[in-house]
């Protein structure tokens, strides 16, 4: 058979892979301290792996049979009761307003295969997860992009990467059918302010578009600060498809379950595209995680300190500036993020005191973070990976850690931070 | 691009099911309990508190102990040796499979051949991908008496017709859903002359490998000579193991097949949930070790 066998809609986006395959070669060759994958690496919650050994060890044994398609009624009977009150609405119906999905990825997936024809344009805020540039091209949209820049001369702050509101409402046309947003935000850590939010509200009012809110990171908001979830926002809801990952709530990413809320019909057309590929999801899994939302919406309604979203929250801020303090001291100027467990560290001081050399053709930080594998046995992502080709010059004085890791991770991890223009390994 | 594919016979009869209460032999799974070693598998993972990375990602394209157990399941079955790391994508479900091996193959324009009766969700995938279905049906041979799933057939004259310099790959499902026919070695001879002849992929739905009665012998595609090149080969945990609610399923074939097919998947579905995986490779390796004993689930279950 032909190398033409594959589709072309998986061409370009195959060609957008290298990245990360180059970074999985050295990763297999050097097996560094992992700072670079987004997820956690120690045991799950107790109670929710309860939930699950429940489910499983239950004299129910149709937990191992086909469930309701679209989401298992106990699930989406209690997304629908946390997410009622938290998006502003009265009653969200759990049949027509909430759909689960193989994850968040899978949730963004379906939404743009289902709303997005080929030729719509989609605006994608820059930074982005890759899987957005990617999703929009299998679903033959355009993106459009528009960049947060750091504000100059330097940035200490995920607050300090802002969005020009003049150059976004420039990128909309009459093709402009979606826009892309993530809160808070990867890799940045960025927490948009309701300002920010109401901004871009407004402007997607205006030119009618359909916005798809990534909140997965939604319970890791840092210093107090409030998450504001975009559908609550007057006339949003009507427009938002808002998704959300189990696999971020609880700490449980190999559960891979996600959820798409929105108004009936705006899920419409995802739903006809999963009924069509996803449709039914993991009955089990689900099962344990209704039991797990139905206790802790109980307990964050109490204001319960035993709730796991506060328990998480306090976790992730903890091991923020511990590592924060570290990147400091080391001269790889942290990025504090407001939200999330991604930092950015600014890399410029370290590169003009070691030779990290490359492929010159290279951006910056994939150049870094490459040296960073082989000479230091520490793994990170280069953040140019998640910009544009025109505006990958942003990304590339960065690299990004992710500090949700273990206590011994980190330990080892310090030590070769602190000692990057000293110790080769 | 949803257009022409909103019905879903599923969405509608589900729902009447739930209205009326019927006795429920329509939808396609056990309401018999699955099979104790495989939910003492599943049991088993998820009390694990010493593996920890049980629960968070794993392997994109599939869970490492799972590939490898699929791969050396199928090297058996296939008689040629499946490389765990290029030559299996686990999916959630056959479903998947199905969607990215059309997503991942099928570019606007091309035609896709489609034996009917067809299980549903075939015609719209290949709409999804902008593909055109083009119907070839099983009739019935005799209309009186008692009748076997094997009077069901394709007209050859008919199915070579269909054909055409646009065809970019047919699906075919054996054993059938829903008439129940194993196709015979001369029928998969016959289509995969025509897919030779017409530089065609062949997508081959055998969720039911294992439910073959008495006497049947299910026929593998890829196994036939020169086919292997051109064919993807999917199965199903759910129908495997009689657990239709883990979701998990693979897709077995060349390489260059599988490109497509991945890029789809690692956007979609990205990766599949880590425990279940586990429990499926465990099943597999229990499976595998009896494989030559009536106690095999493969033996039992049909006999059941």
């Amino acid at each position: 058979m032909a190398d033409d066998a594959q589709a072309s809609r998986t061409l370009s986006s195959a060609a957008a892979k290298s990245i990360w395959n180059d970074m999985d070669v050295l990763f297999r060759e050097f097996n560094p301290v992992d700072l670079g994958v987004g997820c956690p690496n120690s045991a799950i919650p107790s109670r929710v792996r309860q939930d699950l050994i429940d489910a499983v060890d239950g004299q129910d044994y149709s937990v191992h049979q086909y469930t309701r398609g679209f989401g298992h009624p106990r699930l989406t009977k209690a997304l629908s009761s946390l997410y009622g009150p938290l998006l502003g609405r009265e009653q969200l119906d759990p049949a027509l307003n909430v759909m689960v999905t193989w994850g968040a990825s899978d949730a963004l997936f379906t939404c743009i295969m289902g709303l997005v024809n080929p030729g719509d344009e989609v605006i994608i805020i820059e930074p982005f997860y890759d899987s957005f540039l990617s999703q929009v091209l299998l679903a033959e949209g355009v993106p459009v992009f528009v960049p947060l820049r750091p504000k100059m001369p330097k940035i200490s702050s995920s607050a300090d990467w802002l969005l020009d509101i003049d150059e976004l409402e420039k990128a909309f046309t009459t093709r402009t059918k979606a826009l892309i947003l993530n809160t808070p935000h990867n890799p940045t850590g960025k927490v948009f302010s309701r300002t920010e939010l109401e901004d871009i509200a407004a402007l997607c009012r205006k030119k009618n578009v359909v916005v798809f809110s990534d909140e997965v990171y939604e319970w890791i908001v840092h210093d107090d600060l409030e998450h504001v979830r975009f559908a609550s926002l007057p006339g949003m809801w009507e427009r938002t498809v808002t998704l959300g990952s189990a696999g971020k709530t609880f700490s449980v990413t190999g559960w891979k379950i996600g959820w798409a809320i929105g108004p009936s019909n705006l899920l419409q057309g995802p739903k006809y595209v999963h009924q069509n590929y996803g449709y039914i999801i993991c009955t089990p899994v689900q099962e344990a995680l209704a039991r797990s939302f139905e206790r802790e919406t109980r307990l964050l309604r109490e204001g319960s300190s035993d709730c796991y979203f506060k328990e998480l929250q306090t976790l992730c801020q903890k091991k923020r500036d511990q590592i924060a303090c570290v990147l400091e001291k080391a001269g790889l100027h942290p990025i504090v993020p407001q939200g999330g467990y991604f930092i950015l560290a600014d890399v410029r001081d370290i590169m003009s005191k070691v030779e990290v050399g490359g492929d010159p053709t290279e951006p910056k930080d994939v150049r870094f973070v490459k040296w960073l594998v082989r000479n230091r046995k520490l793994q990170g992502i280069p953040p140019s990976a998640f910009f544009s080709d025109q505006h990958k010059s942003i990304g590339e004085d960065y690299v990004r850690f992710c500090f949700f890791k273990n206590d011994r991770t980190l330990d080892q991890a310090i030590p070769i931070i602190l000692n990057l223009t000293s110790g080769d390994v | 691009k949803t257009k022409g594919i909103e019905k879903s016979v599923w969405v509608e009869f589900i729902q009447l099911a739930l209205e009326v209460k019927p006795l429920n032999l329509g939808q396609g799974f056990p309401d018999f309990a699955a099979p104790e070693n495989v939910r003492n598998a599943l049991s088993r993972v998820c009390n694990d508190e010493q593996n920890v990375l049980l629960n968070q990602y794993t392997r994109g394209f599939g869970h490492p102990r799972l590939v490898t157990a699929l791969s050396k399941l199928y090297s058996q079955e296939l008689e040629r040796p499946i490389d765990a790391m290029n030559e299996v994508l686990v999916t959630a479900g056959a479903y998947e499979s199905l969607f990215v091996a059309i997503m991942g193959l099928v570019n606007p324009g091309d035609e896709v051949i489609i034996i009917e009766p067809f299980f549903d969700c075939y015609p719209p995938q290949v709409k999804m991908a902008g593909g055109v279905p083009v119907f070839v049906p099983l009739r019935p041979k005799k209309c009186g008496g008692v009748t076997s799933s094997a009077d069901w057939v394709l007209d050859p004259a008919e199915l070579s017709a269909a054909f055409s310099s646009k065809t970019k790959a047919i699906v075919v499902n054996t054993p059938n859903n829903p008439v129940g026919k194993v196709f015979s070695r001369a029928e998969l001879e016959m289509i995969a002359d025509l897919c030779k002849k017409h530089n065609v992929v062949a997508i081959m739905d055998e969720v039911y490998e294992w439910m073959t009665y008495t006497g049947e012998q299910h026929i593998r595609m890829a196994n036939l000579p020169g086919i292997w090149e051109r064919t993807v080969t999917i199965g199903s945990a759910g129908k495997t193991f009689s657990v239709t609610g883990w979701k998990i399923g693979w897709t077995i074939g060349p390489k260059n097949l599988l490109a497509g097919p991945k890029v789809v998947h690692q956007h979609s579905v990205y990766t599949c949930t880590t425990p279940v995986q586990e429990a499926v490779a465990l099943g597999f390796e229990e499976e595998l070790a009896r494989r030559d004993t009536p106690e095999c689930y493969f033996k039992s279950l049909p006999a059941e």
